[in-house]
């Protein structure tokens, strides 16, 4: 079985040298430049692990090393994160027996590498690279670290244009769109290190300190500042069966049919209608999947009409206070039931109807990665306009620490046209402190603030915004 | 409850407002902008070389200045939601002209006919390709041409029939 695209209406999919890796012996094609879970999906395998208890499997959700549905035993370490572990070849894949610690056997080394610089960013999505390229251009010394094996956080897998003004790119596909912010960053003197994961911020008098992981081997980072864009997580859903593997993230289906190439299922049902499910379906359908329908449980389609129009001129249906009641299936999505919702959002008995998909794909929200910044000790409030948890922050994405900052959907989820600006503005702020031309820093932060109120008058905005007001109010308090 | 927001489809009657006047329609090809909520969006106002597309603010619905238009068609693939659309109502005694945007496989080509499709994803009849313009954007330009009284109605194609 081979699940990869071979044609695409927009994408060219660039596969590297073909090689071997080893699923419990057994020999698996995969190309370089794939991750073990994109190469496992393409030729078939599905399950990536069983749950501790109950041994229910396991398999792809996320696909950007978020969630840990995904953990196998790689070269004798356990618990690695195949969604983001590159294949390599000879690479010998099993499945965990159980919870078990790191085997004796295992090769762990034991190597240090320090990094100083002026700025580290957390995150190589719209929001990092944005503040790394503007603050490199600005002077600062900029390091960007990012777990994922590609850089451009969740453009890489944005077939669709992308709305917005010129400043950000719109009218460019996302894709597109990742290539110029690399192409920029290449110009400047930033440096960058991919697969590899900031695992903690530790105190230190002079300087913030951070540790990162990369290819087990620790780096200890050392800067003035710290931009934290580290994207969000992909929100789950209660019914039961929710956990069987064919259940994914939308962003984990764009991660394996627009980055990876890899055909995801053959029927498909999307959960909501904002613009992520909308968007997603139309991919979906790019990529040679019937998308049965979408179901939304808000009276509303949450997505703009335009996306949502494009996908209903395709005959692809979306019904609107409805809502998945279950999915079916043994070891894999066989099905499932949705249900009509009632003004009380209670399932009104009787208007069940079967679906037969093999893919159930999650549109339901997202939650702001901010573990980093809890743990650095920002202040942090729930605001559930923007998510969820978020560290308090201000205009200029400040948090409550010292020369910690925030952007992106990390401060509170929007688009990536506004995590741009954020990420600019934000690199703006602590170019000020280094760079000599001050006058042109502040010319930057200043278009930059215009450019996202802009981007905010929409109706759309007032959501975020409201959650935006009350951060940047509740940082003034702080201080 | 039959708003666009429920169905994600815009009816001819909510429609109706922003589109050309009949007599414009009759003149021969026209931009279709459907698009009228407000969004941060602006690719079509760039589009336009003519200057004929405007937004009051980044976030308004455009307006299309219908005399200076020419229906050229460059702001069909600059539009991010797959929206605008050229009608020619004059193409031919009984056909009209439709300019739709498609990144879908197979690549139609000149000659074929396809399921027309309205906006809906309904069959209501036959669209035969006139041409096709593939953009540096890979964002392909499918002419087709539908019988008259579907020009207004047909916005995509579907299945391949000949």
């Amino acid at each position: 079985m081979d699940l990869r695209i071979l044609e695409h209406p927009v994408l060219d999919f660039e596969r590297g040298k073909p090689i071997s890796i080893f699923l419990n012996g057994e020999e698996i094609r995969a190309y370089e430049g794939e991750t073990v879970a994109a190469a496992l999906y393409a030729s078939g395998v599905k399950i990536f692990s069983r749950s501790v208890k109950h041994e229910r499997p396991r398999g792809f959700f996320c696909g950007i090393g978020k969630c840990s549905s995904c953990l196998m035993c790689i070269n004798g370490i356990p618990h690695t994160r195949i969604c983001i572990e590159p294949a390599r070849n000879g690479m010998r894949v099993e499945y965990e027996k159980s919870r078990e610690g790191i085997p004796a056997s295992a090769e762990i080394k034991i190597e240090k590498e320090k990094i100083n610089t002026d700025l580290v960013v957390v995150g190589g999505g719209p929001a990092g690279l944005s503040s790394a390229i503007t603050a490199a251009k600005l002077g600062v010394d900029v390091f960007v670290v990012d777990e994922n094996p590609r850089i451009g956080g969740q453009l890489i897998k944005q077939t669709h244009k992308f709305f917005g003004s010129k400043s950000t790119y719109a009218g460019v596909r996302g894709i597109e769109i990742a290539r110029i912010l690399l192409d920029e960053l290449r110009k400047t003197s930033v440096k960058w290190i991919l697969n590899a994961s900031v695992i903690g911020h530790y105190e230190e008098k002079r300087h913030l300190l951070l540790a990162a992981q990369h290819n087990r081997k620790l780096i200890e980072l050392r800067a003035d500042k710290v931009v934290v864009a580290t994207g969000a997580n992909e929100n789950m859903l209660l019914f039961p069966n929710n956990d069987l593997p064919g259940i994914y993230g939308a962003g984990g289906v764009q991660t394996l049919m627009n980055v990876y190439g890899v055909k995801p299922g053959n029927d498909a049902l999307i959960v909501g209608a904002g613009n992520v499910g909308l968007i997603v379906g139309y991919q979906l359908v790019q990529a040679g999947v019937n998308v049965k329908m979408i179901v939304e449980a808000m009276p509303k389609i949450g997505g703009y009409i335009v996306h949502a129009s494009k996908l209903r001129r395709l005959g692809v249906p979306i019904l609107t206070r409805h809502t998945i009641k279950e999915a079916t299936g043994k070891d894999h999505v066989e099905g499932a039931t949705i249900v009509e919702l009632d003004e009380k959002w209670q399932p009104i008995e009787g208007t069940e109807i079967d679906v037969d998909v093999d893919l159930i794909c999650l549109a339901v929200g997202l939650t702001p990665s901010s573990e980093l910044l809890f743990q650095a000790g920002c202040r942090q409030a729930y605001v559930p306009e923007l998510g969820g948890q978020v560290a308090v922050h201000n205009e200029d994405l400040e948090t409550t620490v010292d020369g910690i900052y925030v952007a992106g959907d990390a401060s509170g989820i929007e688009e990536a046209n506004t995590a741009m600006m954020e990420g600019r503005i934000a690199g703006t702020n602590v170019a000020v402190g280094y760079c000599k031309n001050r006058a042109e820093a502040e010319k930057i932060r200043m278009k930059s603030f215009k450019d996202l109120e802009a981007l905010r008058a929409s109706p759309f905005s007032e959501r975020v915004l409201n959650g935006k007001k009350r951060v940047w109010e509740l940082w003034r308090e702080s201080k | 409850m039959s708003t666009p927001e429920a169905t994600g489809v815009l009816t001819l009657e909510q429609l109706k407002s922003t589109l050309p006047p009949k007599e414009r329609l009759e003149k021969g090809p026209v931009a279709i902008i459907e698009c009228i909520q407000k969004i941060p969006c602006n690719p079509c106002v760039d589009a336009c070389k003519f200057g004929t597309i405007k937004k009051k603010t980044l976030v308004d619905p455009p307006e299309v200045d219908y005399d200076r238009c020419i229906g050229c068609g460059e702001c069909v693939s600059a539009c991010p939601g797959l929206a605008i659309f050229v009608v020619d109502l004059n193409y031919s005694k009984d056909e009209a002209m439709i300019m739709i945007p498609y990144e879908l496989l197979p690549t139609p080509k000149k000659g074929e006919i396809y399921q027309a499709l309205d906006r809906e994803g309904k069959p209501v009849g036959e669209a035969r390709v006139i041409a096709t313009k593939m953009k540096k954007d890979r964002t392909l330009l499918v002419i087709i041409a539908v019988e008259k009284p579907l020009a207004m109605s047909v916005r995509n194609i579907g299945r391949r029939l000949k």
